[in-house]
């Protein structure tokens, strides 16, 4: 239940306490430490299990974590080869990263909600949010770079001139080129936007929900934590995987020669 | 709710991440993967090559005891056959030996018949001699018969 402080400020205090990032400096220029942190850790804790499979990779029987490793590059490599069909070094280890460090993000989501921030609260910090893809700053991150890759390998295949031309003579011939223009600046744009609220959405509410079943008498909790926390486990696989295979969709989309 | 510069670290974060994975993660890992796909595959062909091959050596191995069978078959009837041929050959041996045989036990026979008789007729005549001798002693004179009793004599030898 809520720390005393704000127990006085009654549920809505409560909710928008837990919804609070621990920041610092001011405007545009201030930081997330705790979206910081947590992402930072959890990248790292991805890339050291992952390192030290791939360090103890043998083509013979392999132990339980490097099966476990496997299964999922193998996954993503299904995924990617499935979708999308040119050459790139950088494409899957790319789905790979996303898949990984965003499921392991909205891991964070199934963390009973007042134990981190109780952590956090004892070492001096008010406020703590510890799931970061309930950060628009982080979904945005992803999106942003995935849309960058969009644009640079839009270029770097079709041409600037190719790209140009897609933009402004498809879908409906160059008489129609500011329209062209218009509804392709959108049907770009809308990638990364729909990409980074679609997770944000999904993990805000499902950790929204969590905080409101925190805030029931506690003999009431489990019967409802638990089931949501279930159904939570395919929440959150389930919006790894959607960002993985549309980055990849949108990538192969901006290999594709018309 | 505001954007700010989290994105950009955040941002720089990921970039790190995915240089990591591409550069150190993601080769080795699917490279095994790949590896051992192909050790698989290798193992499955010739495991399957394997038994192809037992199944010709026993196809082989039919053959060749059917051909074995069909020789010992082979040899048993020619040794019989060899066999009787020797059986008839010498009861046929046997029986010009015992014709040989009987041919030399007659011939005998007739020698040894022949001799008898010659003995047989040369007492016969020597006591018909004496016979007559004795009774003629009396009447005939030696000298004076002498062609009568060769003449005899001579007569008897014939018969």
């Amino acid at each position: 239940m809520a720390t005393e402080a704000h127990a006085a400020e009654g549920a809505t205090g409560y909710i928008v306490h837990h919804l609070t990032p621990l920041s610092v400096g001011e405007g545009f220029w201030s930081l997330h430490l705790d979206t910081l942190f947590f992402s930072a850790v959890l990248g790292a804790l991805f890339v050291w299990f992952f390192k030290v499979a791939a360090e103890k990779a043998t083509i013979g029987v392999p132990s339980t974590s490097q099966a476990f490793v496997e299964m999922i590059i193998e996954f993503v490599d299904q995924q990617v080869k499935d979708t999308f069909h040119g050459r790139s070094e950088l494409i899957a280890p790319l789905a790979l990263t996303i898949f990984i460090w965003v499921f392991l993000w909205n891991f964070m989501d199934l963390f009973p909600v007042d134990i981190l921030p109780a952590v956090a609260g004892m070492m001096g910090m008010e406020y703590m949010r510890v799931v970061p893809s309930t950060d628009l700053n982080a979904t945005f991150a992803l999106s942003i770079s995935v849309f960058c890759l969009i644009i640079f390998y839009s270029i770097k295949i079709k041409g600037v001139v190719g790209f140009a031309k897609e933009l402004t003579c498809t879908p409906f011939g160059p008489w129609m080129m500011p329209f062209n223009l218009l509804l392709k600046l959108v049907e770009e744009i809308a990638k990364p936007i729909s990409l980074a609220l679609r997770l944000f959405g999904n993990l805000y509410a499902g950790e929204l929900i969590f905080i409101l079943i925190a805030l029931l008498p506690w003999y009431i909790q489990p019967l409802l934590g638990f089931p949501w926390a279930v159904f939570h486990i395919l929440i959150i696989t389930l919006q790894a995987f959607i960002f993985m295979v549309l980055t990849v969709v949108y990538l192969s989309m901006a290999h594709e020669d018309h | 709710m505001s954007i700010n510069a989290t994105l950009i670290g955040q941002m720089i974060t990921f970039t790190l991440l995915v240089w990591f994975t591409m550069k150190y993660i993601w080769p080795p890992l699917i490279g095994a993967i790949e590896e051992r796909k192909a050790k698989i595959a290798e193992g499955l062909a010739a495991a399957e090559k394997g038994q192809h091959d037992m199944e010709l050596a026993a196809k082989k191995a039919a053959t060749v005891l059917r051909e074995a069978k069909q020789q010992s078959a082979d040899i048993i009837n020619l040794a019989q056959k060899r066999a009787n041929e020797i059986v008839e050959e010498s009861k046929g041996t046997a029986k010009v030996e015992g014709v040989r045989m009987i041919d030399a036990a007659k011939a005998q026979i007739e020698q040894e018949m022949q001799q008898a008789q010659e003995a047989m007729r040369k007492e016969v005549s020597a006591l018909a001699l004496k016979a007559a001798g004795q009774i003629l002693k009396q009447e005939i004179d030696k000298a004076k018969h002498k062609d009568l009793i060769s003449k005899v004599s001579e007569q008897l030898g014939q018969a």
